[in-house]
């Protein structure tokens, strides 16, 4: 008789208080640090010493070997998947992150840039060298260009904000050149813009003004006019703006910034609604950063590398950083040499983010210019289909009407009930959702600013909202009390940031027995 | 003794020549967890409205404006280690600096307890 | 279009909900005139395919360093990374996540942030590593302006051994800001004398060991001199793998080390992205700039990982942050930190022993080759040749003849008047037969 068989019956619901051995739950490890269980004499890297050979490092040798431990292959490979598990992903679900654009980042892109011939090439060795490279470069800058209505472009920067560095040093440039740098030393900037702008202006010596937004978040030309004066250098404006709007006096703004014989800086953060659509060209623009993590598509990396090359107008293009492309021949050089140029200096070593270049440049390729309007209106389309599905359980802080990418709510809805926006947030996350973008713009109370991108399906929405409209009701029906202490199933519940600012713990430390003390 | 407040929601126990400063129950709740208390060195002269501090919570940072101008003849050192005593006792040993005043008739410029309270209200 | 996921009846049926006519009528805040009427000027979309065969096209007019012999270094190396590290850095759960400020679904990225940071502070010998920079050129600059806060005066000095596109990346911010900026012309054999240049207005010394001529510079004496004055002394390096054979900077007194981490983890990709290591004494926590990551625990007591410290940072002090920088290199220090961990420290001195005794090969092979010289007295895997004619001439013709010699410091300082230097790198890829191939192309290039 076969004696293999087994019952199989599922049996009683397991405690969900159950406390294991290892503190594991299944598929999720406790991890420990690479310096709980690494070794100091261990490597995962197989080397040959060299033979016999006399040094050359003078007397600074160092003693013994670095402090760190090592791990064999298979040691570190699973200690950094099991890490991987801890993470919420655009691959693995909806990530409705407001003005983070969590598109899906095609693996086409990734293939392209680790090509040897782009992956693999030095940014030093002869231009002779590199003209594949060169060329992609000189492509990218004339479709960007094209895209954005603009003259030239500074491709350098190394991130949104590095790149709104790049572009308000091309304005205070180009304002030393007129001779007004004692005189035109303030910046406006609206009081919704993201820090990084009054940040941005400051690093460089500008004094910020605050323009207030009107009752309905856009920035008024009436107001920008009371704030210009001969003392003013430049706006710095983000369109479609942080509140998810199209700025719709962006026009006789620019008009009144120009007037005053100041620059009008246009923050890209938000330029993936309208590419196909408009160009901050058209609209007067002198400088906008555009994010190639967010509007192309290159991965955000946990936090980077990004790409935040900045296009500029024909009145500040001669002040454009080095290096940059030239004509030559039938090809294109690299101009290094400051000499000899108007370029107010240099953002970065080498000529920046080769690798997000081509992941950019695989993206505008596979969709062209058909396909990048389409991903455009279909962003927008699907922060409307969110905003239309919520709008009667939601409150908007500038009442229902059409939103671009975006689609921004605020927390009076929640008036009364006891819970925060910071409560719904997580409760979203043992929904299986990343949060919305939460307490952003500042000038919102409790705001939450959706961007569902134009990567979701109707299906994917329509659970997103279902959920959304599930966990609204329960907390209008007085049933929200979980939500205080959520997220129930994460790897973490919520975690002590006071203890972390109050006693920082920046690294591992023998001496300190951390406080996981299983 | 006497207190006044600022519409910054600093406050000023007074002291014959010296007032003890710190920032208001208000404005400590409305910080969240105090974890940082930047301080002027002592000795540094001060103006009524200038930066004299800085305090930061978790996810806030604010300047703290001298209420009144003078030198700074103290500080809270104890903050440095335990910034939470801000929270517990903002009005007590939550205290920032003591100035030395040079010209007690700005205190005349701030608000007594009961128009500090009253502001508040209309704070909402 | 095969990223976009809704049909035409969707969209109708979306339209049809949201309440609107046409797609349009989402659009209608843009002024009429300014809407665009026809399609920019791009190609239309294509497929898998055809952007395959157009990218490869391109990319087979570039010369890979992988496919010849190859001594171009001066700031980006070309190194050997373990398959392992691309694999793990193209998880999904890596590669498409965002910045961690959802903790509690985020503690892959910030543990391993920890573990990054920990790791660099260990390999500099400093107290405390920041979650990484952009690049080393960048942090360079970021670490100017951090000496201005915490010393409170405004004037930097730098070194002539300083790769001459951080001295530009440092100078364009600090002209910028209004700052002065102090650099002692190109310095090839480390001869300057920097310490009598400082002085009490002085706010930080830049000294970059081995320097971008490949010269290893002892710290110690400048950090005496720079703390005597008052003055802070930024550590420079770009080639991390020298820190497992040469002394770590944190050892000679500095206060403030930045360095670029591309050689362990990342590739050459034509000079970005890279990733910036910082780090400094545990007194300046507070005026450093970028993202922490810090330990802590959750409400179950479980030991977690936040980012924290943040009101340095711009999203919070707006016009008052430490520095206006948002983003990390996140995934470029998740490579560092893994082939870094496969490594450990007795596998990062073992393979920087085997670049110095590759660039000390070449060195006595080119000791031999008349009219060439080795100027350095000290050298970790770069060393600087001086050679008969234009060294980016040279360049040239050796490229010709299939070898990536190295790179001419006029192509770094074109109008230094140090045209006849040639900037040459040895790592542990370079065979014999490399370096063969090297000579010989230098013998014929010089030979014509």
């Amino acid at each position: 008789m076969n004696n293999q068989g087994r019952t199989t019956r599922i049996g009683e619901q397991a405690d969900a208080q159950h406390k294991t051995f290892t503190g594991a739950r299944a598929l999720e490890a406790n991890e420990p640090l690479i310096f709980e269980f690494g070794r100091n004499d261990v490597t995962g890297v197989d080397i040959d010493a060299p033979g016999a050979f006399t040094a050359r490092l003078g007397a600074l040798a160092r003693e013994g070997a670095p402090d760190l431990p090592g791990l064999t292959e298979p040691e570190a490979v699973r200690h950094y998947v099991r890490l991987s598990r801890m993470n919420y992903s655009i691959d693995a679900g909806l990530f409705p992150l407001g003005s983070c654009t969590m598109k899906h980042n095609p693996r086409l892109n990734e293939k392209m840039a680790r090509l040897p011939g782009f992956a693999d090439i030095h940014p030093l060795q002869p231009q002779s060298t590199a003209r594949g490279a060169l060329a992609l470069m000189d492509q990218l800058s004339h479709w960007l260009l094209e895209l954005t209505g603009m003259d030239a472009v500074a491709l350098t920067p190394k991130a949104g904000a590095h790149g709104e560095l790049c572009g308000m040093m091309a304005i205070k440039a180009a304002i030393v050149a007129r001779g007004e740098a004692e005189q035109r030393r303030v910046v406006l900037v609206p009081d919704s813009a993201h820090g990084t702008n009054p940040a941005t202006a400051a690093l460089i010596g500008f004094e910020v003004r605050a323009v207030p937004a009107g009752a309905d978040g856009l920035v008024r030309a009436e107001a920008v006019r009371a704030a210009l004066g001969p003392d003013v250098a430049a706006i710095m404006l983000t369109n479609p703006n942080t509140c998810g709007l199209f700025e719709r006096e962006v026009v006789a703004i620019a008009e009144a910034v120009h007037e005053a014989g100041a620059y009008f800086y246009a923050d890209g953060a938000n330029f993936n609604a309208i590419v196909g659509k408009t160009r901050p060209g058209d609209l007067g623009v002198d400088a906008m950063h555009i994010n190639l993590h967010k509007t192309f598509s290159t991965p955000h990396g946990g936090g980077g590398p990004g790409a935040g090359p900045v296009v500029l107008s024909g009145r500040l293009a001669a002040f454009a950083p080095v290096p940059f492309l030239r004509k030559e021949g039938d090809g294109v050089a690299l101009v290094e040499d400051r000499a000899a140029t108007q370029a107010f200096g240099r953002m970065s070593a080498f000529h920046g983010q080769m690798g997000m270049y081509v992941r950019a440049f695989a993206y505008m390729l596979s969709h062209g210019a058909d396909g990048l309007k389409q991903a455009s209106e279909d962003a927008v389309l699907n922060a409307n289909y969110i905003r239309a599905s919520l709008r009667d359980l939601f409150s908007q802080p500038f009442g229902d009407k059409p939103c671009m990418h975006e689609v921004l709510f605020d927390e009076s809805w929640l008036k009364d009930t006891g819970l925060s926006t910071l409560d719904f947030a997580k409760a979203l996350i043992d929904e299986g959702y990343h949060p919305m973008t939460v307490y952003f713009p500042l000038v919102v109370k409790g705001a939450m600013l959706i961007e569902p991108t134009e990567s979701e399906s109707k299906a994917s929405l329509d659970l997103f909202c279902m959920t959304m409209r599930d966990l609204a009701l329960r907390i209008k029906r007085g049933q929200g009390e979980p939500f205080h202490s959520a997220p129930h199933f994460a790897p973490r519940a919520r975690l002590d940031e006071t203890r972390a600012a109050r006693q920082p713990v920046l690294k591992w430390t023998a001496r300190k027995p951390s406080v996981a003390a299983q | 003794m006497t207190i006044r407040y600022s519409k910054d929601h600093e406050y000023i126990r007074v002291d014959g020549d010296v007032g003890v400063v710190g920032i208001s129950d208000h404005a400590q709740s409305q910080l969240g967890d105090v974890v940082f208390v930047e301080l002027p060195d002592v000795g540094r002269k001060l103006t009524a409205g200038g930066e004299a501090a800085v305090v930061e919570s978790v996810k806030a940072a604010s300047e703290v404006y001298a209420p009144v101008g003078g030198e700074v003849v103290a500080v809270n050192e104890a903050l440095t280690d335990a910034p939470g005593t801000v929270n517990e006792d903002a009005l007590g040993a939550g205290w920032f600096m003591k100035i030395k005043i040079a010209d007690k008739a700005e205190l005349d410029k701030l608000m007594d307890q009961a128009a500090y309270d009253a502001y508040l209200k209309t704070l909402g | 279009m095969r990223y976009l996921p809704l049909t035409q009846q969707e969209r109708a049926d979306m339209l049809a909900r949201i309440g609107v006519a046409g797609i349009d009528d989402l659009f209608a805040d843009i002024p009429k005139e300014k809407l665009l009427t026809a399609l920019p000027d791009l190609p239309r979309r294509k497929s898998e395919m055809e952007v395959e065969r157009l990218m490869g096209a391109l990319a087979a007019r570039n010369v890979a360093a992988g496919g010849v012999p190859f001594f171009c270094g001066a700031g980006a190396y070309k190194h050997h990374i373990p398959a392992s590290v691309d694999h793990i850095i193209q998880r999904s759960e890596f590669l498409t996540s965002y910045t961690p400020y959802q903790p509690e679904i985020a503690q892959g990225t910030l543990q391993y942030l920890f573990e990054f940071q920990t790791q660099v502070a260990r390999l500099t010998q400093m107290d405390v590593a920041n979650a990484s920079m952009y690049d080393g050129s960048t942090g360079c600059a970021e670490a100017v302006l951090m000496a201005h806060r915490v010393t409170r005066r405004r004037k930097a000095i730098v070194s002539g051994g300083l790769h001459p596109h951080y001295v530009e990346t440092t100078r364009t911010v600090s002209d910028m800001a209004g700052d002065a900026l102090v650099a002692l012309p190109p310095d090839v054999r480390a001869s300057e004398d920097i310490i009598a240049a400082i002085d009490k207005d002085t706010s930080c010394v830049v000294v970059q060991t081995p320097d971008v001529f490949g010269n290893l510079r002892d710290l110690a004496p400048i950090a005496a001199a720079c703390q005597a004055q008052g003055a802070l002394l930024i550590a420079v390096f770009t080639e991390a793998v020298s820190l497992g054979l040469v002394k770590p900077p944190g050892a000679m007194g500095a206060d403030i080390v930045v360095g670029e981490g591309q050689s362990i983890g990342n590739a050459l990709n034509f000079g970005g992205p890279y990733v910036g290591l910082f780090a400094t004494r545990d007194k300046y926590v507070r005026q450093m700039p970028g993202r922490l990551a810090g330990e802590t625990v959750d409400a179950r007591g479980q030991r977690g990982f936040v980012l924290t410290l943040s009101t340095r940072e711009q999203h919070i002090r707006r016009e008052k942050a430490t520095s206006n920088i948002c983003t990390n290199s996140g995934l470029c220090a998740l490579a560092f930190t893994i082939h870094m961990t496969l490594l450990g420290g007795r596998g990062l001195a073992e393979l920087a022993r085997v670049n110095h005794a590759n660039a000390v090969k070449l060195a006595e092979a080119l000791a031999r080759v008349p009219n060439v010289e080795v100027v350095n007295r000290s050298f970790f895997n770069e060393f600087t040749l001086r050679t008969p004619g234009e060294a980016a001439t040279l360049v040239e013709k050796m490229a010709a003849r299939g070898v990536l010699a190295g790179v001419p410091v006029s192509r770094l300082a074109p109008n230094a008047g140090l045209d006849d230097l040639l900037i040459v790198a040895n790592t542990e890829i370079n065979t014999d037969d490399d370096r063969a191939a090297f000579v010989a192309a230098l013998q014929g290039a010089l030979a014509r």
